[in-house]
């Protein structure tokens, strides 16, 4: 009955791997949840749209590359600023219209619209992934002794650690991110200093959702491009931000590698509850400190 | 429409005849075929409305009417749900007179929705629907299971790459009903032909990220890393695969159920090499070329999947087998299915056993490389025809309750 119980112990260089396997897709929930806590700190939406904005990425990296000749490199940076636009246009039209009401309204919209996304791109393309492969430059890997390290996790995990960087010291460390910040506090006030918040917090929402585009590119060589991408792994996503605590940038970072390497480790251990894992530890922390680790109480 | 029904209602209730069978029966004028599968999630490219479509030239092609009845298809999603599928399954038969239920994808529904059709001796003719058990336990005497099974793919593919020296094996399986039947399926031919199990792994159902598993299937150092799951997961195992070079470093792989949309979406460069058992593909001959063709410019220009071609067979044979029988009763009209040969464009003499199998041959395939593919979906080549009754499990070793031993 309890076979699982009778963990071996993997050899340490196996555990090496798993750990380093773990750090890399959590460099992928990082980078999502970032998205997320960006817009959620900053404009109070919880954005159930992202995982449609990821899968849209994807997409985007896919059509330029079949119907412009558009690159991976090229679509790194045409891809966040297409989908960021679209992230602009929703704002504009829809979503500004629920920032002074509840946290749902907020969330059944943006939920909606991910709905009406996948739907779009389910009827185009079918459920069926899209073959798309990794660039010529980082194909190969290397063979670290303990693993086989495939070229392009070593890139993913090294740009989106940049990125994820970059964007924690531009809100929590610049101008731009003090005006946000504060534009987040008291935004009547902020406007009467001369800054346009309206336009701040549109732009804001576009960065956010073009994080999640980048996320969908780097994504699309080895996850399937399918419409449902997105939608599989938003729930987890939220997860990790519940976690880190609704709204910390820092919180979603850490957050972000901090479970992909427990759920790394999980996969070893007892795969069958790999996919569970993230959610136990939510509902403990939750118990523990309801704000979240890096969360501040309300 | 209303009115009418109000009438038939009052009527039926002064008469004392409300209870005995539904209005729907009584008035029956035509005969109905319902098409339910996956039409909007993980599976919808396998069956969809492309099993629709199908199902739609077979009736066309078959003249539109049987028995002096004009025939209708309708459709439902299921969403994979069982519970879903039988309600759907009780309100078609028991309300709007619905004669069979075809396609049925998602083994558990497959099997819910053919108890619903067992219990009210209506047809059930599974195509995209994967269990073995479905003609194991779970058989049904209205119930033909038409494309192919699990136990033929762990058959055809796993002693194919036995017998090309795959003696150890280690496993990444979905953890549901269905990957774990293949896995024990393909276990037992594995072990028959003298070949060892060194390890298994149970993934959730639905997993982006399969490095983790790759990385234990490289560390467990069997030759051959047999992939027991389905659509997104296998695309997503076999392409993390590559990156992680499993079959540089001298492993192979076995996908032991891939579909030409999968293969599609990995893309050749990946997948070329890849083993695979196939009931129907697009570009085996003359008339396999011709179904496809018509079925293209029918459906957006996609190439049918197996399971969509087994559609249009098992509506054709049903139809025919019922106009033969001059009777819509489902249980006579399966009786007449198993009387008559099989012969369409994919199947050459089949037949339908006892248990509801249809007996029909399977084709080993490999995947080309890209430089040996020269037109759109020119993906395979054909390895190996494995006649049905070596490829199905015999009647011998069969549970169904149907078989008398």
């Amino acid at each position: 009955m309890l076979d699982w119980l009778h963990i071996a112990m993997p050899p340490a260089p196996a555990l090496f791997g798993q750990l380093l396997i773990g750090l890399i897709n959590g460099s992928f929930y990082a980078m999502l949840s970032l998205g997320l806590a960006v817009i959620f700190g900053l404009l109070n939406i919880i954005n159930f749209a992202h995982g449609a904005q990821y899968m849209l990425g994807a997409f985007c990296a896919y059509l330029a590359l079949n119907y412009a000749g558009i690159g991976y490199w090229p679509s790194l940076i045409v891809a966040p600023i297409v989908v960021g636009a679209f992230g602009i246009v929703l704002e504009r039209f829809f979503i500004r219209w629920v920032y002074r009401l509840d946290h749902l309204y907020g969330l059944l919209l943006t939920f909606g619209m991910a709905l009406v996304i996948q739907g779009i791109f389910r009827q185009q393309y079918g459920s069926a992934g899209q073959p798309y492969s990794i660039p010529d430059l980082l194909t190969g890997g290397q063979n670290l002794g303990f693993m086989f390290l495939p070229n392009y996790r070593a890139w993913v995990i090294v740009a989106s650690s940049a990125f994820c960087f970059g964007t924690w010291f531009i809100i929590e460390r610049t101008r731009l991110g003090a005006y946000l910040r504060a534009a987040t506090e008291n935004p009547a006030l902020v406007q009467a200093f001369g800054i346009n918040v309206p336009r701040m917090v549109t732009l804001t929402y576009g960065f956010g959702v073009g994080l999640a585009a980048l996320a969908g590119v780097m994504a699309a060589p080895i996850y399937q491009v399918s419409p449902l991408m997105g939608s599989n792994l938003i729930i987890v996503v939220f997860a990790v931000v519940v976690i880190g605590g609704m709204g910390s940038i820092l919180g979603a970072i850490v957050g972000g590698f901090a479970l992909g390497v427990i759920e790394g480790l999980t996969k070893v251990f007892y795969p069958e509850a790999s996919s569970t894992a993230i959610f136990v530890i939510m509902v403990i922390v939750l118990l523990v400190k309801p704000a979240g680790l890096f969360g501040r109480a309300s | 429409m209303k009115y009418r029904s109000l009438l038939a209602a009052g009527f039926a209730a002064v008469f004392g005849l409300a209870t005995a069978a539904p209005a729907a029966h009584a008035a029956k004028d035509k005969v109905i075929i319902g098409v339910m599968n996956d039409m909007s999630s993980v599976y919808s490219y396998l069956g969809g409305m492309g099993s629709v479509v199908a199902a739609r030239m077979a009736v066309h092609d078959f003249g539109g009417k049987v028995l002096g009845k004009p025939i209708e298809v309708i459709y439902a999603d299921h969403q994979n749900k069982p519970d879903v599928g039988a309600a759907i399954a009780r309100k078609w038969f028991d309300e709007d007179g619905v004669d069979a239920i075809v396609d049925l994808p998602t083994s558990s529904v497959a099997i819910a929705v053919q108890q619903v059709a067992k219990e009210r001796g209506k047809v059930t003719l599974i195509s995209n629907g994967g269990s073995s058990e479905l003609t194991g336990k779970f058989c049904s005497p209205t119930g033909v299971h038409w494309t192919y099974d699990t136990y033929a793919l762990a058959h055809v593919t796993g002693s194919a790459v036995v017998k090309q020296g795959g003696k150890t094996w280690f496993f990444i399986t979905a953890d549901y009903a269905f990957g774990h039947q293949l896995q024990d399926d393909t276990a037992a031919v594995v072990k028959a032909a003298g070949g060892k199990v060194v390890g298994a792994v149970n993934v959730p159902l639905n997993t982006a990220d399969f490095s983790s598993y790759l990385l234990q299937a490289q560390q467990s150092k069997a030759q051959v890393i047999g992939l027991a799951n389905a659509g997104g997961d296998t695309v997503n195992s076999i392409k993390q695969a590559a990156e992680f070079g499993i079959v540089k470093g001298g492993q192979r792989l076995a996908g032991l159920l891939v579909f030409i949309a999968d293969v599609n979406a990995i893309g050749l460069q990946t997948a070329q090499g890849l083993m695979l058992t196939e009931a129907y593909y697009w570009d085996q001959n003359a008339q396999t070329r011709a179904f496809a063709k018509r079925f293209e410019a029918e459906f957006n220009g996609k190439v049918p999947t197996s399971g969509q071609a087994g559609v249009y067979g098992a509506v054709m044979h049903y139809l025919k087998a019922m106009a033969a029988a001059k009777t819509e009763d489902g249980v006579k009209v399966v009786e007449q299915m198993r009387k008559m040969p099989i012969n369409d464009f994919m199947t050459h003499n089949g037949k339908i056993r006892i248990d509801g199998r249809v007996i029909r041959d399977m084709y080993l395939f490999q995947v080309k490389s890209p430089q040996e593919s020269k037109y759109p979906y020119d993906y395979y080549k054909q390895l190996a025809v494995v006649p049905g009754n070596e490829a199905f499990r015999p009647l011998s070793e069969s549970e169904c309750p149907l078989v008398k031993h």
